[in-house]
């Protein structure tokens, strides 16, 4: 790890004047970014401590409707919350998919919408990465790719971005307020995160000092909680990234889907909404069926960025089987595997 | 620049002097206050052999960063025993066989009695599995500490009940 200045400021104000400065980095919980440091693979020369930041950790669910979840409220903290896991069952089935009980109990909201990808080549600086190094290659092309992205990948870089909690996320518009130099401003998530085109070094489109202080969910958000479901398919059943992961929200009235929610995770460099699959469940009766058309939809644009073509047969059916989860019904707690296909609910038909 | 912090480590209040600001919380325990039980294995958030309670919670002290501890609570391994009464956890490995080497196991209690404190497993074993999966042994000593986890809240209920009774 390199040599850095510590700073830990008192407000957010002093927190943005501090990490505007070239080379520097905010620090939260540090689960990915002291991991980052300890490789080499990023060397900050200040990091600016906001964990001692007043009023950011906060969850608040407001009269209208609305959510507000400050960015450093831990993961396990937000997925624990009665009210939040019953609104938004989803979200709190993801966070739990991930990491394992000490890192949820650390990370923070922010860190976790930040976190980077986990590409091995990313890890290895002895090798080529355009998104560690820019213009020096990308080693994954020709390397071991199975896990790497189907959609919106480049030349450049193949990578994924690898967050749960972002998935069913964006299935319900969920909105970033940013503190930044030149004030405040909000972001959908959906826009948050950047494909790589040429310049994959950008993961998002913060700029230096932006401040993720909080995350909002609309009104909306919660008319999906009686249908609403997170799925990930990974290569152990706890604690380990996914492979691909489908989250599902569904409104239904009088037996028809009223409106349809639907997004992949570990496919791309950005949690994956998908719109026309959207629009394919719309108005539609639930039956499996029509959930292999909006999976079609969904990967029309699905290409191979190597030895993975066969993650775009499994995102098939990890969204069939997302929506026939959701179909279902929520169930009242969370699954004691979170997100595992592995999990088995009495009377809930798996299979699509 | 050094940067001096206070801490409260196993009840007992500290102030360290800390002239790197590399040291994370792991390091700081081992190596400047001399209090090995906490292991490191991976370094790297990977394996939980480092896992301590700070402010009351089961984290990963390879990842914390040492600085960012300032006024916080932190029990470890040393800290959980009244004298030389084991805590139930303890007891608990030691009676079902939770373990073989041993390196995992400071890890493994200090996850247990977390996850035993955030009361969200009961008696499913599949829960519990699932919450004790950020700590791995590398002897496969699963089977034990899964009994031990079970049996240890089961002695931790009882005598709550009997306390409060
Ligand atoms: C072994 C292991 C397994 C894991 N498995 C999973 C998994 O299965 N699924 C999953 O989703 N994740 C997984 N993770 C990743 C984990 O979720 C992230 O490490 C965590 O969410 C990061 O949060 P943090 O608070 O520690 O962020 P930090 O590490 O402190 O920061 C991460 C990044 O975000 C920036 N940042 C943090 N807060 C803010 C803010 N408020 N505003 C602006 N920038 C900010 C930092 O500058 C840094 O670049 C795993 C991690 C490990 C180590
Ligand atoms: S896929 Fe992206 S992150 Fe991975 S080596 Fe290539 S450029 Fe780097
Ligand atoms: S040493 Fe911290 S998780 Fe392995
Ligand atoms: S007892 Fe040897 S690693 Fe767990």
């Amino acid at each position: 790890m390199n040599n850095f200045e510590y700073v830990r400021p008192r407000s957010v104000t002093e927190a943005i004047a501090a990490a505007s400065a070239p080379g520097a980095s905010y620090l939260a919980a540090g689960t990915n970014l002291i991991d980052l440091m300890k490789g080499g693979i990023t060397h900050p020369d200040r990091l600016v401590d906001v964990t001692h930041l007043p009023g950011l950790d906060r969850i608040e669910h407001r009269s209208d409707g609305s959510l507000r979840v400050g960015a450093l409220v831990r993961n396990a903290d937000l997925a624990h919350d009665p009210d939040f896991a019953r609104a938004y069952p989803s979200v709190a089935e993801a966070l739990l998919s991930g990491a394992s009980a000490q890192l949820r109990n650390a990370a923070t909201v922010g860190g976790n919408l930040l976190q980077r990808t986990r590409c091995a080549y990313f890890y290895d600086v002895a090798g080529a990465c355009n998104k560690r190094q820019p213009g020096s290659g990308c080693d994954a092309r020709d390397g071991e790719n199975r896990l790497h992205a189907i959609l919106g990948w480049s030349e450049a870089c193949i990578a994924t971005h690898s967050s749960d909690f972002c998935v069913p996320l964006v299935t319900l518009d969920a909105v970033v307020e940013i503190e930044g130099r030149r004030g405040r401003r909000d972001i959908a998530l959906e826009d948050l995160h950047r494909l790589p085109g040429d310049t994959p070094e950008h993961d998002n489109v913060l700029e230096p000092g932006d401040l993720i202080v909080a995350l909002r969910l609309p009104p909306a958000a919660r008319s999906f909680a009686a249908h609403a479901r997170y799925l990930k398919v990974r290569e152990r059943t706890s604690y380990a990234f996914a492979i691909v992961s489908a989250a599902a929200a569904l409104r239904i009235e009088q037996g028809r889907i009223a409106d349809a929610r639907l997004a992949l995770g570990g496919v791309a460099a950005k949690p994956w909404r998908a719109r026309a699959a959207e629009q394919v469940l719309i108005g539609a009766t639930p039956a499996v069926g029509i959930y292999l058309q909006a999976a079609t939809a969904a990967l029309t644009d699905a290409k191979p960025s190597g030895d993975n073509a066969f993650k775009i047969e499994l995102a098939r059916r990890t969204i069939a089987r997302a929506l026939t989860l959701a179909a279902a019904g929520t169930p009242a707690r969370v699954p004691a595997l979170p997100a595992s296909p592995f999990s088995v609910l009495p009377g809930v038909l798996q299979h699509a | 620049m050094s940067h001096s912090i206070t801490l409260t480590v196993n009840g007992k209040p500290r102030e360290v002097e800390i002239d790197d600001t590399r040291v994370t919380l792991l390091d700081l325990l081992r190596e400047r206050l001399h209090l090995t039980g906490t292991k490191k294995g991976c370094d790297r958030g990977q394996c939980g052999a480092c896992t301590v309670h700070l402010d009351g919670r089961r984290i990963n002290s390879c990842l914390t960063l040492a600085l960012s501890c300032d006024g916080a609570d932190v029990l470890t391994i040393e800290g959980v025993a009244h004298g030389d009464a084991l805590h139930p956890v303890q007891a608990a490995f030691i009676a079902h066989d939770g373990f073989q080497c041993g390196f995992c196991t400071p890890g493994q209690i200090m996850s247990a009695i977390g996850l035993i404190q955030e009361g969200q497993t009961g008696d499913d074993p599949e829960r519990v599995r699932e919450a004790m999966s950020g700590n791995l042994c590398r002897c496969g000593a699963y089977a034990g500490i899964l009994e031990a986890v079970l049996d240890a809240q089961d002695r931790l209920r009882e005598a709550n009940q009997r306390r409060s009774a």
